[in-house]
């Protein structure tokens, strides 16, 4: 009973060299075809036409600190736009000897944002951290007490407003959203039918007519010289259209729900509220992150509408600096940065939800 | 093991019944699901339901902790009568254990937190004590191992010895098993049964709606067969298999037994 065990020479057990390596990874996916092929080297074309003259214009030959008349000799792009201009781009119309307060204020809604970034730190604390954190920022941005001096919030402007808009707009609107999402399922009547008409009427109407309600028709219904703040008014406008939306999706999230979860909670004897808080919602909302993400996107990205109705949001002082007649027709790199920002902004919504879906999906 | 089983006593103990259906009818829409049941369940009493499909006999059960409400009659459970009072509801239903045929443990929670949940939240007991109480059902139903793991990951018959564990975690008077063992495949069944007659072994009062036509026989004081809404027929295991009285009982019976 001998076995003979044919021995392989080594090399004949490797792959071919043409299916391996950097060779083989282009073969099997760039050219693996005639159509692919054509494909790819058009693609490659067209980088080539447009990558190396935009590296040339934006980072060889451009002008980063200079006057508006030196940019206007050179080729390339005139970054000076922004940084000449960068403390109006930012705190807008905010007294200019003062800038470091909203320039504080921000740097602390970083910081708590970046703390909460990691869900092992949402304990009790850091909902303090958050009162006191918002609490010194109205004070920063207000002023009037410990020897600020009092800024209005008509002089509020640039970065830090569109931030106040997309924070408190979205921290807001999602719980009313859920609330109602939940009232849409009610069994009782009337709050259904007030939550159903509520939420088709919003959803009914673009942001920019609820902005312009807010700023212009509802102080008519008002008594006469009581007037409400038309930030607030606009934040107030915002919210109640991103709810509308989040109620929307966050009912497609508790149609995913079962019956049989409801019916386990409740035979365990828990209430209404305990079995939407401990069993329902956490199901739900996690279904729903992905289009919820990009709801809260978007919401963000519409607090530049605010435009209409006179606030100087950061899209509003960009636009402002091109108008001064020193640096107008550079509006490429000025909307290019502005897009920046945003992308920045969005990027680290979309980025985080990613994250939060996959620590959360741990759990069956 | 069964035989050890005593069935002394129980049934004909004195006092109120814990539960006690008079009349019982209700309707889904048109269709009458429940045609006027009568039925009394005795401390310690072991009951089993078995009968045709659409016969209401999970609806039965499940109106007995009003996950459906019935329209006509009364339930009293344990002295405490069925009506709309929602406090009244949730007394009830944290003193009768259910058990469902898909089981329905709660996905986004370990195993642990599962059992837990109700008496910290309804019970309001100390997380320690909850925790201690958890650990020691989940080794009665032999899955103390597991404790940590998302329900997710355990088969199906792990699954429902959870389920079991997660109302006993309650200290319930009563048990309802709504076919407890019908989504499972045949492997996994007996594991079930067997956490099951550990249970009726306690002494604990239990309704098992179920086709496991050996549990019923070793476990029950009565078997009841239902059809079209209405109790056929109930009787002790051994007068029910041996001398079925009712046409409809003995073509069911031999319809099952083969």
């Amino acid at each position: 009973m001998e076995t003979t065990i044919k021995t392989l020479n080594p090399e004949s057990v490797r792959p071919p060299v043409a299916s391996v390596g950097i060779l083989g990874w282009m073969r099997k996916n760039l050219f693996n075809s005639v159509f692919n092929s054509i494909l790819t080297i058009l693609t490659v074309y067209l980088l080539w036409k447009i990558v190396p003259p935009f590296i040339q214009w934006a980072f060889l030959e451009s002008s980063w600190h200079t006057t508006s008349e030196q940019c206007r000799a050179g080729d390339g792009a005139c970054w000076s736009i922004i940084t000449r201009n960068i403390r109006f781009i930012l705190f807008g119309f905010f007294p200019y000897d003062q800038h470091s307060r909203p320039l504080v204020a921000m740097l602390i809604l970083f910081t708590l944002l970046g703390f909460s970034r990691n869900r092992k730190h949402w304990k009790k604390h850091l909902g303090y951290a958050w009162i006191a954190g918002l609490f010194a920022m109205g004070l920063l941005m207000k002023g009037g007490v410990f020897g600020l001096t009092s800024v209005e919030s008509t002089q509020w402007g640039g970065l830090p407003l569109t931030l106040l808009l997309a924070v408190f707009g979205l921290t807001a609107a999602y719980p009313l959203g859920v609330v109602l999402a939940l009232g849409r399922q009610s069994k009782m009547p009337i709050v259904k039918v007030l939550c159903v008409l509520y939420i088709e009427l919003i959803r009914g109407v673009p942001l920019i007519s609820l902005l312009f309600m807010s700023s212009v028709i509802f102080p008519l219904f008002l008594p006469e010289g009581i007037t409400i703040n038309k930030i607030l008014r606009a934040q107030v406008a915002i919210i109640l259209f991103t709810a509308a939306y989040i109620a929307e999706v966050v009912r497609g999230g508790l149609q995913a729900i079962t019956r049989g979860q409801y019916e386990a909670a409740e035979s365990l004897g828990l209430n209404y509220f305990l079995t939407m808080r401990l069993i329902i919602l956490p199901q739900a909302l996690k279904i729903v992150i992905p289009p919820s993400v990009s709801i809260l996107i978007s919401a963000f990205k519409d607090t530049s509408l605010v435009v209409i109705i006179a606030l100087y949001d950061v899209l509003k002082t960009t636009q402002s600096a091109l108008s001064n007649p020193l640096w107008m027709g550079y509006s490429k790199e000025a909307y290019l940065f502005l897009a920046i920002l945003y992308f920045l902004g969005c990027f680290s919504m979309s980025n985080y939800s990613r994250k939060l879906e996959k620590e959360l999906s741990a759990g069956g | 093991m069964i035989e050890e089983l005593t069935k002394d006593g129980a049934a004909q103990s004195v006092g109120a019944p814990m539960i006690e259906i008079r009349e019982l009818h209700k309707w889904f829409g048109e269709f009458h699901v429940l045609q006027g049941i009568d039925l009394d369940v005795h401390r310690q009493e072991r009951i089993v339901i078995c009968g045709p499909s659409g016969s209401g006999k999970s609806t039965l059960i499940r109106c007995i902790n009003r996950l459906e409400e019935h329209q006509k009659g009364r339930i009293v459970v344990d002295g405490i009568e069925l009506t709309n009072n929602i406090k009244n509801i949730e007394k009830v239903r944290a003193e009768v254990g259910m058990v469902f045929q898909h089981f329905n443990l709660f996905p986004h929670l370990t195993i642990l937190d599962n059992l837990t949940l109700g008496p910290l939240w309804v019970r309001k007991t100390p997380k320690k004590q909850a925790e201690e109480a958890a650990m020691h059902y989940l080794e009665k139903v032999h899955i103390a191992e597991q404790a940590k793991k998302y329900p997710g990951q355990l088969s199906g018959g792990q699954q429902q010895r959870v389920a079991i564990a997660r109302s006993l975690c309650m200290n319930p008077k009563v048990m309802l098993f709504d076919e407890p063992t019908s989504a499972l495949d045949p492997e996994m069944i007996k594991e079930v049964l067997d956490v099951m007659i550990d249970l009726a072994k306690e002494g604990m009062t239990m309704i098992v709606v179920t086709h496991e036509m050996g549990f019923a026989r070793s476990v029950a004081h009565r078997v009841l067969f239902m059809d079209y809404g209405k109790i056929v027929e109930g009787n002790t295991p051994e007068e029910f298999f041996k001398k079925p009285k009712h046409e409809r009982t003995k073509l069911f019976l031999s319809q099952i037994l083969h």
